[in-house]
């Protein structure tokens, strides 16, 4: 069991990393990435909306929608809960902790409508994946996410200083480097499989 | 006439010069997601337009009723359920499409296309225009993602159409299922089919896309994160001076 909740995380950051080898999350991964401090800040509120989304939606699957056969609601219910989840957050922070909410406060609203903290939780519903496997899975695509976007921020920094021809600049050098950062994490291709074999 | 010759422009403008992908910067996660073959391109391009045409319509219609201050969940709620329903008849009619995209299908509804033209263009205007928004932005959606695919897959496959047998299925049964490109159909350069290939295809399309456009003398295509994002309103990141704190802090 152990065994399979770490393949579960490791696969989650590693190979099947959410920005890099499953597109979700682009938005964020380009827009938010040009500062490491900024790039930090995002995807800790990220493992933390992904990790939250999960507990929460997980028993209103299993408990509200698959039990009365309403699972074609999943689309709207998780989307909502989510959005709801987020500003009930905010507010919380807001009010009780605001170090959290000065550290994570300006990122969550942006989260709403991510499209990685939607696909992890429809991504461990059709994987079938009981509750300690969504949490881990869930968790993994978050640090999965950070990792993506630490690494990515240090080489936009080089970037900065680099000269680009004119028709590269901006976005498309972007994406060209976010290929080479994806290149990257093919190599750990296999390796899950390997130590857990 | 008047009316006539605007309602073209609305169609038109999303085929080039607005283009949802190429020009305004949304929607790249299905782009870069579904692009590995041209047969998912086509049908994410034609689900995604067919969940904006209904949104945008209903949006509008209900543009005038909906409260200002909770538009962003309405919106969310009317397009979700028009996913929902686009996920229900491809599961029912082309299962083969929904095994095809998978999660990227209910992702319809966090697709920035969709709620970005939700709020920039149907919350304020006319039914008919807002619908022929949505066929214009649509159609632009799927040419970028047809163009892009078929770089993808004849390069990284060496096939071109491959499957799109199942995609036809509907309307009959097909001979054809794609053609498959001399030379390349025995050495594929797989890296154009896996993630990374994705993002430098993108990459090049998008330095083609602003070489063009500076040709015309029009603006570059930059990621407008925040500018076109949905949430930009009640963002905290939009609101400057808190903004400048942070920096300031840092």
């Amino acid at each position: 069991m152990t065994k399979e909740l770490f393949s579960i995380l490791l696969t989650a950051i590693l190979t099947q990393n959410f920005v890099l080898a499953k597109f979700l999350g682009i938005c964020p991964f380009l827009g938010v990435s040009k500062k490491l401090n900024t790039a930090v800040g995002m995807s800790a509120a990220v493992i933390f909306v992904m990790g939250l989304a999960t507990a929460v939606c997980y028993p209103i699957n299993k408990f509200l929608l698959v039990k009365n056969d309403l699972e074609y609601l999943q689309t709207i219910v998780f989307i909502l809960v989510i959005a709801a989840l987020v500003q009930l957050v905010e507010i919380i922070l807001k009010k009780y902790i605001p170090a959290l909410y000065n550290a994570l406060g300006i990122y969550l609203p942006l989260i709403t409508t991510n499209c990685a903290v939607l696909g992890v939780v429809i991504l461990n519903v059709d994987n079938g994946y009981g509750f300690a496997q969504s949490m881990f899975n869930s968790i993994g695509a978050g640090v999965g996410f950070m990792l993506a976007m630490v690494m990515f921020a240090g080489v936009r920094s080089r970037l900065e200083s680099c000269d680009i021809p004119k028709f590269m600049q901006g976005l498309p050098i972007t994406l060209v480097a976010a290929s080479l950062v994806s290149v990257s994490f093919l190599g750990f291709t296999g390796i899950v499989e390997n130590i857990f074999a | 006439m008047a009316e006539k010759k605007s309602l073209t422009k609305e169609l038109t403008k999303g085929f080039i010069a607005e283009n949802p992908v190429l020009r305004l910067v949304l929607g790249t996660c299905p782009t870069l997601a579904v692009t590995t073959s041209v047969s998912s391109a086509i049908g994410m391009g034609v689900a995604a337009t067919i969940v904006l045409v209904c949104s945008n319509i209903v949006i509008s219609a209900l543009r005038k009723v909906i409260p200002d201050k909770v538009r962003i969940p309405a919106y969310i709620v009317i397009i979700a359920s028009f996913v929902t329903i686009v996920q229900m008849i491809v599961k029912a009619f082309v299962p083969a499409l929904d095994a095809a995209l998978g999660v990227y299908l209910p992702l319809i509804v966090v697709n920035c296309i969709i709620l970005g033209r939700a709020e920039a263009f149907a919350s304020k205007n006319p039914v008919l225009a807002s619908a022929v928004d949505g066929v214009g932005m649509g159609i632009g959606f799927t040419a970028a993602l047809f163009l892009m695919a078929t770089i993808r897959e004849v390069f990284g496959a060496g096939t071109f159409l491959a499957g799109i047998k199942d995609l036809l299925s509907v309307f009959g049964d097909f001979d054809f299922n794609g053609f498959s490109v001399p030379f390349l159909a025995d050495n594929p350069m797989l890296i154009f089919i896996l993630p990374p290939g994705g993002f430098f295809v993108f990459g090049i399309l998008m330095a083609a896309a602003n070489k063009l456009a500076e040709s015309k003398g029009k603006p570059r295509a930059e990621l407008r994160g925040c500018e076109a994002c949905p949430m930009a309103q009640t963002c905290a990141l939009n609101k400057k001076n808190e903004v400048k704190e942070e920096v300031s802090e840092s």
